[in-house]
């Protein structure tokens, strides 16, 4: 499964969701999306955009100061 | 079986835009939300630098409106072209440098294209006849339908009753008569009809996130124009007026300092854009220099930033200057006494 990694670092909220949302418009469903992060805002962000667009999330953590989540894209 | 009609509702995250996206969806039309990213209209950014706020960050109110609503919603970042609309307001600019008739005209315009990009038949916003000052009142609706260029594909099914026909009114996509005729600065027509549609939870009071409709902000943004020599900003611009203590000593630099830590690390970010100093010889805040100092103004800088740290009432600071390139030196200051940093500095 090809997996991508989209570096949000520094970017507060709302840019980390939109620059993952022009990504995922690139993607292909089922392929996977990395996102890093360092606005502790986008563990509730990314989330609620993937739920309301339809894609899953599969992972996410913290560590280190910032905040890493794993996203499938939907159909 | 008639075609199910598409629309695209203008989602601040408010309850107004989340009231007419509601009575639309209620008459079995597509709605999707679009919300616009100017930079400014985000009220979450302080507690995700500030350090007691990064524990409890907030939601983005357009994100759980949508969610509350089942729709989707997406999120157009429009900080470039936002920037002619902040500069250059045609029709000015209300109590502080907040330009609300340009900006919605600028937001209906660019819904107007998004509808026809993506098959999408009309745009709803959740506008109220005399609901703010600048931006709702009677005179002004059909200015923003006209210079948006949406003219009548512009629905605003919360006083749309009190309005001339639409084009969804007119071809019977919508029933008018399922619409409002809601007028004034009363909040109790919106709150009754969230009660009837089972909304307890909703951000009050409805849009009200905009920085440039603060005073503080509105003046760190003209004294940042008037510094510079020109009416321009980046985004970078944007975010650091959100942060720390602005104090302009002299017209060629001002020192923004951090307030606490959280505010510290978001200004190390930026090391490699401004001059920054920093106390070497007593735990303190970071400052960053915006501007183009001389040696005798980093003193002055120095004097300042010393009189934030625990150096306070040292005869003697160390202060750290490092430049944008990496390069350090470590300059020796006496500490300001809190009246010699005048009033006027602050910005």
């Amino acid at each position: 499964m090809s997996r991508e990694t989209l570096n949000a670092r520094r970017l507060l909220c709302p840019l980390p969701v939109i620059r993952t949302q022009d990504r995922v418009k690139r993607m292909a469903a089922g392929e996977q999306l990395e996102v890093i992060c360092t606005d502790p805002g986008v563990m509730q962000d990314i989330p609620a955009w993937c739920r309301i667009n339809g894609h899953a999330i599969l992972e996410t953590k913290a560590e280190d100061g910032e905040y890493i989540i794993v996203l499938e894209v939907g159909e | 079986m008639s075609e199910q009609r598409k629309a695209a509702a203008l989602i601040s995250g408010g309850l107004d835009s989340m009231l007419a996206a509601k009575v639309i969806i209620e008459q079995g039309v597509h709605v999707e939300g679009i919300n616009f990213f100017t930079g400014f209209c985000v009220e979450g950014h302080t507690h995700a630098i500030r350090e007691r706020d990064r524990a409890k960050p907030k939601r983005n109110n357009s994100l759980w409106v949508a969610e509350q609503l089942g729709i989707k919603l997406h999120i157009v970042d429009v900080i470039e072209e936002y920037k002619d609309v902040l500069i250059n307001p045609k029709h000015g600019y209300g109590s502080n440098m907040n330009p609300c008739l340009d900006c919605k005209i600028f937001m209906v315009n660019k819904a107007k294209q998004w509808i026809q990009e993506n098959g999408f038949d009309f745009i709803i916003t959740g506008e109220v006849i005399g609901q703010r000052p600048m931006s709702q009142r009677k005179q002004t609706m059909p200015i923003i339908a006209r210079e948006s260029g949406a003219d009548d594909l512009l629905l605003r099914p919360l006083c749309a009753r009190n309005l001339p026909e639409t084009l969804p009114e007119r071809e019977g996509w919508v029933d008018r008569a399922k619409l409002f005729g809601f007028s004034g600065r009363s909040r109790k027509p919106q709150m009754e009809l969230a009660q009837q549609f089972g909304f307890v939870d909703y951000a009050q009071p409805a849009g009200g996130c905009c920085f440039l409709t603060d005073e503080s902000y509105s003046a760190k943004l003209v004294d940042l124009w008037q510094n510079r020599g020109t009416k321009d900003y980046e985004l970078d611009d944007v975010m650091l007026l959100k942060v720390g203590r602005h104090i302009r000593p002299k017209s060629n630099f001002k020192v923004i300092v951090a307030r606490e830590e959280g505010e510290s690390r978001f200004l190390e970010g930026y090391k490699k854009e401004f001059t920054s100093l920093i106390s070497s010889s007593h735990s303190g805040p970071l400052a960053l220099i915006d501007g183009e100092p001389t040696d005798e103004d980093l003193a002055l800088a120095g004097r300042i930033i010393a009189r934030y740290g625990q150096g306070r009432d040292a005869d003697q600071v160390d202060i750290l200057v490092r430049s944008q390139k990496g390069l350090e030196q470590t300059i020796q200051v006496a500490p300001f006494a809190p009246e010699q940093i005048v009033e006027e500095w602050f910005v």
